[in-house]
């Protein structure tokens, strides 16, 4: 701006930068560090590079009653995988129902995915709870993935995506005697690539994000994800083994910070406009 | 509604497509939904084999409870912190990070990726920085409180808890306002921005008189989000970092719930709880809806 430097603004977005990357780096630095000084209160920002090999240890082996990271963290993938997956799969179609055909009921179809927008799981913990423990849900990796896979929000967005659609782009299929399949599969999901990759991102962090969903279905140790496992071993005990603690929680961060960084343009682009 | 002109025939393939999304619906939330209605009229008998229709009397019994109050009216003032706090912080980063200065690209994605941290993970981080005894800044803080008489352990401390559940969960939500923030900022069109410094106007006045009124569709939206946020998603911080303790000093809404349902298995109190939240949820998305919905028309 007129060639000056504007130090205000380098200031003020300096330390909101500091602010959100000190603690990761104060858990990586802690990560190496030896367990029974952090104990003492000794945590410092210094990182022992030396002492990197705690990484592999946390991840192969189980330590303090809870299995090895490595397979905490192939639950969240397969989790997070599944609920964006399924999500984007599920919304896709109804939305094109919704939005490409007339059928019987079609609005009360439409109202009805709406409502899941009001009855988040927070609100309804114990009878959901109920419902799950009759299917025989409760301990499988379904009922850690599929009744989550349910999305209004997702089916709200690729509806106001498909609707924007011109018409001349399905007229021009249909004259080239393209069915509904074919119009879904080389056309409109081509076309949608941009918004689907947007929500890809919004979806898998959200399902590697859960916390009371596991909770309260998968009691089963061997089905903990990194996010309930890294909450598990953060009580405080005297031989806590901190180091071990901090390099799991590094873990359980790490996978969806780098899929927001790898796809951040999209994503920005994706959540502003499809929320509004 | 919006419709579109041209559609395809048939009306098996549609409703087979719908199905999945309407079956999940029905089961997942619609029948607990139900359950919950229900089990919130009803009581179990004393040996808890039967459930008696009791009518609204758990409702009664929620309402007259001082401390169903008590977590109302705490909830309130946690929701209205958190959204205060990572509003006003994201409001000042976008409006800077809108200048144009070097480093822009760099600032940004370092305030956008903490987006990405669990909920729970980022009272882990707290956790890291505040805990009396291993925390980076906790030993020291226990000192300087302590010359003061207070000490610091939140453990122990209600209002210390409450202050570093807010900030954990303020923490996170910073980076998801500023993205929209900043979005709106962008969309202010360069013209008038132009117009007004030929005019004279300098970057507070640009920002009080221009900016900020055009950014009032975005802070309805980010109000109700936050709010959403705070009430709901906090679930996982909270229990990270003080399981609604000391007392019920940091128990929200949902962890009562949670509390209440899960731990000590009191269904009919659990239920009439689950079906106000509800309410809630229904009521805030109705707001958001009028707000968001006008401004997309």
């Amino acid at each position: 701006m007129r060639g000056r430097t504007d130090w205000t603004a380098h200031v003020v977005l300096m330390l909101g930068v500091l602010a959100f990357a000190l603690p990761i780096w104060l858990v990586f630095a802690g990560s190496t560090q030896d367990a029974a000084a952090i104990s003492r209160g000794e945590l410092s920002l210094l990182p022992r590079l030396s002492h990197l090999d705690v990484y592999a240890r946390v991840l192969g082996e189980g330590s303090g009653g809870s299995g090895p990271v490595g397979h905490m963290l192939l639950v969240s993938a397969g989790m997070a995988l599944g609920i964006a997956l399924g999500k984007i799969a599920v919304s896709v179609l109804s939305a094109y129902a919704v939005a490409f055909f007339r059928f019987p009921c079609r609005m009360l179809a439409f109202w009805t995915i709406f409502i899941t927008l009001m009855l988040p799981v927070e609100v309804r913990i114990v009878p959901t709870y109920q419902v799950m423990s009759d299917l025989s849900l409760i301990n499988t990796f379904t009922g850690l993935t599929v009744p989550l896979t349910a999305s209004a929000t997702a089916t709200l967005l690729f509806r106001q995506v498909f609707l924007a659609v011109p018409d001349a782009l399905m007229d021009a299929a249909r004259i080239d005697g393209a069915g509904p399949w074919r119009f879904l599969r080389h056309i409109l999901l081509p076309v949608s690539a941009p918004n689907i990759a947007a929500l890809f991102v919004i979806l898998f962090v959200y399902g590697w994000n859960q916390y009371l969903w596991p909770l309260l279905v998968a009691t089963d140790p061997r089905l903990d994800t990194v996010v309930i496992g890294i909450v598990k071993r953060i009580g405080v005990n005297a031989d806590t083994e901190w180091d071990r603690v901090m390099a799991t929680a590094m873990l359980a961060l790490l996978p969806p910070v780098a899929v927001v960084l790898l796809m951040q343009r999209w994503f920005v682009k994706g959540l502003t406009e499809g929320e509004k | 509604m919006q419709e579109r002109r041209a559609v395809f025939p048939g009306r098996l393939l549609p409703a087979a497509l719908v199905l999945p999304q309407l079956a999940l619906t029905a089961v997942f939330f619609l029948w607990p939904a139900g359950q919950a209605v229900w089990s919130s009229l009803t009581r179990a008998d004393p040996f808890g084999l039967n459930a008696v229709f009791v009518g609204l009397d758990n409702y009664a019994a929620l309402f007259s409870d001082p401390l169903y109050r008590d977590t109302i009216l705490r909830t309130l003032g946690f929701a209205a912190a958190v959204t205060a706090l990572s509003m006003g912080f994201a409001l000042l980063f976008a409006v800077f990070a809108d200048r144009e200065i070097r480093g822009r690209g760099f600032y940004r994605t370092m305030l956008i990726w903490p987006y990405a941290v669990a909920p729970a993970v980022a009272a882990v981080l707290w956790v890291f920085l505040v805990q009396p005894q291993i925390g980076l800044f906790g030993p020291a803080l226990d000192r300087m409180l302590g010359r003061l008489g207070l000490g610091w352990n939140y453990q122990l401390n209600g209002a210390e808890a409450m202050l570093v559940v807010i900030l954990a969960s303020a923490w996170k939500q910073v980076s998801y306002n500023f993205i929209f923030f900043l979005a709106g900022l962008q969309s202010v069109p360069r013209a008038v921005v132009e117009a007004a410094r030929l005019d004279g106007a300098g970057s507070w006045r640009l920002l009080r008189a221009i900016m900020l009124p055009l950014l009032l569709p975005t802070t309805v939206f980010l109000l109700v989000v936050d709010v959403v946020y705070a009430a709901f998603d906090t679930f996982g911080t909270i229990q990270a970092l003080t399981q609604g303790g000391p007392g019920k000093a940091t128990e929200t809404l949902v962890v009562k719930v949670y509390r209440d349902g899960v731990v000590n298995l009191d269904l009919g109190s659990s239920s009439a709880q689950s079906v106000v939240l509800m309410l809630g949820v229904i009521l805030l998305t109705a707001v958001q809806f009028r707000f968001v919905g006008r401004q997309a028309d």
